[in-house]
């Protein structure tokens, strides 16, 4: 009885799980990647995937979250990654509300170029780029939705591939991050 | 009169370009880092720090001794002493406190009193020395990843491996510490940085770009919250030390008596109400009192100030004020919806979000509804409080050793204590006349902060009676500390009430494992001779008519003075919410 209803509630909390997008803008400093990561360590949040750069403001760099959860944790979380000093603002969004992409790099062996004609049509019907080729090797770079990436490496894989990696989620949102006001406002206190 | 105008302008520039002067100190000096440390800290303010020296931190030890006339430094026994001393020190006087260490094990000594003022939210800096740049990363002797180690204990930390970064970020460390809701900060400084040389002047740090300690009150808010208090029938306001950090305390007395509105603590803001006020009605959580507890299901507004409904006040959640709409006065945003969903939020600092909403209450009184919490308490007194307080059963209870300090001290004593059973029945019954008064380790429940709590405590506020309760668990996890009385001859006054029993877990085997005492049980030393050993003045207590006399002598002494009071081994602290449990289900017994 008392399993049943852990049961009950669980499923609840699984139905209510979706991809978030967490997006944090800060100082760039170092240890604040660990500062960061700590909340979500101390909650026993996985990190599906994690992209850090510059981002529209000087100075400023943009971490790029993804975690699946449910939304009541994410709000919590962004809360708590706020109150890091050195985090300017911290945002979260569902998929619908972003504008995502994901990089992927494929090394392949070049003389499948040539033996497995199929090769050339995974390529251009992937939309996918070759970045260089070379006498042993040619890599291919894709860019889209991570399902589109996992479709090209199924589809590449039975020929053999010699190194492949994904890059870590990055995203814009539909609507507007007002980190300059943000700033103006820190600024004028 | 012209003549007037003119002069009071000029007289005005000059305290201007004074206040410039004052905050910059354009002077620039050439001097070590280690130097411009002790510089820094003068400049703080920080005329005492606790610590410990080694190999790592020894460049800035030697200029402590060069400036021994300036900045006290106290050699606790232990690195955690030095941060429990730091803490007590902090939340009796209102100031930052300060540690230092050196690297290593003098730093990772350091992490339990960094995590107790994390979740306490109490300012503090702690100063570690760190091996020399260049070894760095290569398990040097006495290295350790001390920025890593304490990146989610602290509210900010930072690593120094250049001379030149020592005034801004030490500046940073106090400003950070201290403002907003407090919290503690680590600067951990490599060896090379405290030798080089650097051009010293100081600046106040005044603002950190991404850092915006206060929020501005929303006075849409602030109103909104006005009118549920207006039109409310059982309003109930839970305080917290956010009325405490905030110096809002004038302001919370000011609203509970327009508005007639009945007022509980939560454990870290007791002190910042008179506890014999007619319209404070006890302490909120696990051990509190019967009507706060369970009148929170029961009242139609629930106002909390600068609480963070803790699992240890609320109990389950899912049962908690469920009926009550809720206004949440708060510093942090983060708290805001963190456990308990707010109706209305109220964001900023206490003081100045109380001085809005005042003038927006209406006088009330709510005779009707006080009364509840007058019946409640009479329940609570003849089934609990009257068996402690005044027991007539042969073995000593925690309850009437309170009482006769209370009596003693004329409910004007700091009192801190340690964790556990002798924790919640001081908290339960000392009496408090003045603000930052308690001082506990509430949110990590550490065991051994008491004893160096206390010897901080007396120093930030030497004019005040400060007596340190403690069970003879936690006692022993800081023992040492009584080197630190005994050099200095800190006149702090040492109840240690011996049950010989780690207590509380006991009473939760006794409740929840069918009495398997499976090691709570203490074979404890001779604590009197320990405190002879150390020369303090100390006596034993095992009969009640030997108590109140002792106590009184306590109190009386110039110097510190231990006293041990053997009490009945196996008493429980009732009431009690059962882990879990809803605040409507505290037993009484």
């Amino acid at each position: 009885m008392v399993n049943g209803s852990n049961r009950c509630s669980q499923t609840i909390i699984d139905m209510e799980r979706q991809w978030y997008t967490i997006s944090v803008y800060s100082e760039n400093n170092v240890g604040l990647l660990n500062r960061i990561s700590g909340i979500f360590l101390k909650r026993h949040i996985n990190i599906e995937s994690l992209n850090v750069s510059k981002s529209e403001i000087e100075h400023v760099s943009k971490f790029t979250i993804v975690i699946y959860s449910t939304e009541d944790w994410a709000r919590k979380i962004v809360g708590q990654i706020e109150k890091q000093i050195e985090v300017i603002k911290a945002f979260y969004h569902t998929d619908d509300e972003t504008i995502y992409q994901e990089s992927a790099i494929f090394k392949i062996a070049s003389h499948l170029l040539f033996d497995e004609r199929q090769i050339q049509n995974i390529i251009k019907e992937s939309n996918s780029q070759i970045v260089t080729v070379s006498r042993d090797f040619f890599v291919l770079a894709k860019t889209g939705r991570r399902h589109e990436i996992d479709e090209m490496h199924d589809a590449l894989e039975p020929f053999g591939i010699m190194q492949f990696v994904r890059s870590g989620r990055i995203a814009v949102t539909k609507a507007t991050m007002p980190i300059t006001n943000i700033l103006e406002e820190f600024h004028n206190q | 009169m012209i003549m007037g105008i003119s002069s009071i302008k000029v007289e005005r520039m000059n305290t201007e370009t004074l206040r410039k002067e004052e905050r910059k100190t354009s002077k620039t000096i050439r001097i070590s880092g280690a130097e411009a440390i002790i510089h820094c800290l003068l400049a703080e303010g920080v005329d005492l720090i606790y610590g410990y020296p080694g190999g790592a931190i020894m460049p800035v030890y030697d200029e402590l001794y060069k400036f021994q006339d300036k900045l006290t430094h106290i050699l606790t026994r232990h690195e955690q002493g030095a941060t429990h001393a730091a803490q007590g020190y902090a939340r009796v006087s209102g100031k930052v406190g300060v540690a230092m260490a050196t690297s290593g094990p003098g730093a990772t000594n350091l992490v339990t009193g960094l995590a107790d003022a994390q979740i306490d939210s109490t300012p503090m800096v702690c100063i570690t020395g760190q091996v020399p740049r260049h070894l760095l990363g290569s398990d040097a002797f006495q290295e350790t990843d001390i920025v890593g180690i304490s990146t989610p204990v602290t509210k900010w930390n930072y690593q120094v491996t250049n001379a030149s970064e020592i005034p801004e970020i030490l500046a940073k460390a106090f400003y950070i510490a201290r403002s907003g809701r407090p919290g503690p900060v680590l600067v951990d400084i490599t060896k090379n940085a405290q030798f080089d040389e650097l051009d010293f002047s100081y600046e106040k740090c005044t603002g950190v770009r991404s850092y915006k300690p206060v929020p501005e009150p929303d006075l849409k808010s602030i109103e909104a919250a006005a009118e549920l208090i207006n039109n409310a029938k059982k309003p109930y306001i839970v305080f917290g030390q956010g009325v405490i950090l905030g110096e809002a305390e004038e302001q919370l007395k000011a609203l509970v008596e327009k508005a007639g509105i009945p007022a509980a603590w939560t454990i870290l803001g007791l002190s910042a109400m008179d506890t014999e006020h007619p319209l404070n009605v006890g302490m909120v959580g696990m051990h509190g009192n019967y009507g706060p507890n369970v009148l929170t299901n029961e009242c139609d507004v629930l106002i909390a100030i600068g609480m963070r409904f803790d699992d240890r006040v609320t109990g389950s959640l899912d049962t908690y004020a469920k009926q009550a709409k809720v206004i949440h006065f708060e510093i942090d945003p983060a708290e805001i919806n963190k456990n308990v969903s707010a109706d209305v939020a109220v964001l900023g600092d206490a003081k100045r979000t109380l001085e809005l909403i005042l003038p927006l209450i209406t006088k009330n009184e709510h005779k009707e509804w006080r009364a509840e919490f007058a019946k409640k308490y009479q329940i609570e007194y003849d089934t609990v409080i009257k068996k402690d307080i005044e027991p007539t059963k042969e073995g000593l209870t925690m309850g009437e050793v309170i009482e006769q300090i209370n009596k003693a001290s004329g409910h004007k004593a700091v009192v801190v204590t340690d964790v556990g059973q002798h924790q919640m029945i001081a908290c339960r019954y000392a009496k408090f006349k003045e603000s930052k008064s308690n001082i506990t380790s509430g949110g990590l429940g550490t065991m051994g902060f008491a004893l160096p709590a206390a010897i901080g405590a007396k120093m930030g506020a030497m004019d005040r009676e400060v007596v340190a309760i403690i069970g003879d668990g936690g006692y022993q996890m800081t023992i040492q500390e009584l080197g630190v009385i005994f050099q200095h001859n800190v006149p702090v006054k040492i109840v240690v009430l011996n049950n010989d029993h780690l207590g509380m877990v006991r009473q939760w085997q006794e409740l929840f494992f069918e009495s398997r005492y499976a090691s709570t049980v203490m074979t404890n030393p001779d604590f009197v001779k320990i405190a002879e050993g150390y020369h303090i003045k100390s006596r034993r207590v095992v009969e009640r008519s030997d108590l109140k006399d002792a106590v009184v002598e306590m109190i009386a002494s110039k110097d510190p003075y231990f006293l041990e009071v053997r009490v009945e081994k196996e008493d429980n602290v009732f009431p009690m919410i059962p882990s879990g449990a809803s605040v409507s289900d505290i037993r009484l017994k």
